[in-house]
């Protein structure tokens, strides 16, 4: 996984809340076997008309926002499916950090395994952010500093020291796991003898 | 110290915990399907590693299946390959599959409880949301994304923050025609998409102890919707019995240990909860949603609500979206919404008791001319039941189509999908912009609500039909 430490970049903004994981990745892309290669299908119905044209007013049809690797967007982002194709989907367009005043559970979580990084910011912060996305210009993330910088001014947010390690460090998770395997076999031979019927 | 529901399952499978809060949780059952786990094998592979307990896992095709004849194989190519790749990482990684054309092939979430692989106080993962399912029998059960169903096939763990306490009670009792799929839609309703986000609920109360153990899936299986991270339904009586002589169930001796362990599966009496609601029964109406996210419900009997009226703006901007895409106008009534397409079938309601309630009002009537119809059991054996009670000829002979099980248009990933504009009373859980095919427009009903719009032609009263 890559390592996530700073991300500069335009930030696209899409104002809507509830951006649903059929809405980020359409259910006929799911049928890979591979985890890359879904970038040009993301936000499929709102970018591409019926004939798979390029629909003009979409923001991510247009330059620079097709550069972005930020996403501003409304509450819930994320929300339905488990489809970790949501995240594949937006790290192959390039998007690796996504800026919401909150975030469905799941998806959250998919996001820290793909190294991209969820930020939760209030919808005030959003909207001052919005304006850099209309004036193209650019903001940054440091995830070490907790912050994202733009103009002169700067913002702080939350998150947890164990998923923020992560993805500093581009940690896979079940190699840190399988090194507390003496753990679960504890754990299994105990389950043996209190719930033989597991 | 009291505890939860919840605080009980959690504290009983916890591995490993770090300072911080962060968890190893044991999983005791993983459900796997053919979209959400080539990826996860592939993974494997690359780091030559192997499925820790392959017997703790089952795999069955369903998201991609065709619903007609299946003699001759799946057409669509890619479908195909990812039915063949399950089957494929089944047999390298010595994992039990229940392929295309077993009799106990169907939803995940359906052959589960069916087979008695679910069990009460278990840890139940799987790579689809709706997942959430198992916990109407007091099992832990939540969706995971694909890297985490890596996880859990080689270690048998799962890394997890523990989430707060939050119960839904409902209480009374449920006026005629109202089911347990109004119910939940009520609670989505009143709570919102995102008022279960960062929370575990357990659904309590009268109404919840009255319903059936497969009502009770229902309620559990749209917890998502609510965006929490799971439902949890205490086990009962009903439970136990249900569990009786299922073919993966505990024998014997195992048996009479697993229900001494069951009845001990409930929140304690003085137990808190970080956030509690309060549903009354006697409130609940026969539901319908009018736009597209499951939180948008009206009662039969009202209108489609006017946007103008919301305070808050970006509320505003959804509501407006939705009708447009719903084609829509604010205020007209729910019953004057004429419907083309009628589904009955999913993890929500494609159970027996589903097509039974449904049989029962569609006995001896028609649906009306210009109107499709589907059903598609949640499984082969529920199928086959159906079969035994002369249920598929009661849909038959009204019009309906009688489908093979599997997914089927509640997603869309196989043929069964709405064309553009296309409008559709379906039985499923999500009626997200595309969902059910490109531009269709989907209306969530419980099964009762879909027999009468299909008789009708129309969004209509359940209780108006007799």
């Amino acid at each position: 996984m890559e390592k996530f430490v700073k991300l500069k970049s335009i930030p696209a903004h899409i104002p809507l809340m509830n951006i649903d994981t059929d809405m980020i990745i359409p259910k006929q892309f799911l049928k890979t076997i591979k985890r890359t290669g879904l970038g040009k299908s993301l936000f499929y119905e709102m970018r591409y008309d019926e004939s798979g044209k390029l629909i003009d007013k979409f923001i991510l049809n247009n330059d620079p926002y097709s550069k972005s690797k930020i996403l501003l967007a409304g509450k819930n982002f994320g929300c339905g499916s488990s489809r970790e194709h949501a995240p594949w989907a937006l790290l192959d367009f390039g998007i690796r950090c996504v800026i919401s005043p909150s975030f469905a559970d799941i998806f959250y979580n998919n996001c820290f395994n793909n190294g991209i990084l969820p930020i939760i910011i209030d919808e005030k912060s959003i909207q001052e952010l919005s304006e850099y996305s209309e004036r193209k210009e650019e903001i940054e993330v440091d995830l070490n500093e907790q912050v994202i910088l733009y103009g002169n001014k700067k913002l702080t947010f939350d998150i947890e020291p164990a998923k923020k390690k992560r993805l500093l460090e581009g940690l896979d998770n079940i190699g840190l796991s399988l090194k507390k395997i003496p753990n679960i076999e504890k754990f299994e031979n105990s389950m043996n003898k209190t719930k033989p019927w597991i | 110290m009291s505890k939860t529901l919840y605080d009980k399952i959690w504290d009983d499978h916890l591995v490993h915990e770090d300072n911080d809060g962060t968890a190893l949780l044991y999983v005791d059952r993983h459900l796997v399907h053919e979209v959400t786990s080539p990826q996860a094998f592939e993974g494997l592979r690359i780091q030559g590693r192997q499925v820790r307990k392959p017997k703790l896992t089952l795999a069955v095709p369903d998201h991609n299946v065709p619903t007609t004849d299946r003699s001759k194989g799946i057409s669509d190519k890619q479908s195909k390959i990812q039915v063949d790749t399950l089957r494929n990482n089944c047999k390298e990684f010595g994992i039990n599959l229940f392929d295309v054309n077993d009799k106990r092939q169907g939803i995940v979430h359906i052959i589960g409880p069916e087979q008695g692989f679910t069990q009460p106080g278990t840890v139940i993962v799987c790579g689809d949301s709706h997942t959430a399912t198992h916990g109407a029998f007091g099992s832990l059960a939540f969706g995971i994304g694909t890297s985490e169903v890596e996880h859990v096939l080689a270690t048998q763990t799962l890394i997890q923050k523990k989430s707060k306490n939050f119960r839904v009670n409902v209480n009374g009792s449920l006026p005629a025609g109202v089911t347990s799929k109004d119910v939940i839609l009520k609670i989505i309703g009143t709570i919102g998409t995102a008022g279960g986000t960062g929370y575990v609920i357990e659904f309590a109360g009268e109404v919840i102890r009255n319903l059936s153990v497969e009502q009770r899936m229902t309620i559990c299986n749209m917890t998502i919707e609510a965006g929490a991270r799971a439902g949890l339904i205490a086990p009962d009586d009903k439970t136990i019995e249900y569990f009786k002589d299922r073919p993966m169930s505990p024998k014997g001796e195992n048996w009479t240990k697993a229900v001494a362990h069951w009845k001990k599966l409930f929140s304690d009496s003085d137990a808190k909860f970080d956030k509690e609601v309060n549903i009354d029964a006697k409130n609940i109406e026969p539901l319908v949603t009018w736009g597209t996210s499951p939180q948008d419900v009206s009662p039969i009997t009202g209108e489609v609500p006017d946007p103008e009226k919301e305070k808050d703006k970006d509320r505003r901007t959804a509501m407006y979206r939705s009708l447009e895409y719903m084609g829509l106008k604010p205020k007209m009534k729910i019953s004057d919404i004429k419907v083309d397409k009628i589904f009955i079938g999913s993890c929500t309601n494609g159970r027996i008791e589903d097509l039974r309630l449904a049989a029962k009002l569609l006995k001896g009537k028609k649906i009306a001319s210009d109107v499709s119809a589907m059903v598609v059991p949640g499984s082969g054996l529920v199928k086959k039941q159906a079969e035994e009670e002369g249920i598929d000829k009661v849909f038959k002979n009204a019009g309906f189509e009688w489908r093979e099980p599997g997914c089927s248009m509640c997603l869309g990933m196989n043929e069964d999908q709405l064309s553009s504009k296309e409008r559709c009373a379906s039985t499923s859980n999500r009626n997200f912009e595309g969902r059910q095919g490109r531009g269709g427009r989907t209306h969530l009903v419980s099964p009762g609500m879909a027999v009468a719009a299909a008789i009708k032609g129309y969004l209509a009263d359940v209780r108006e039909i007799n």
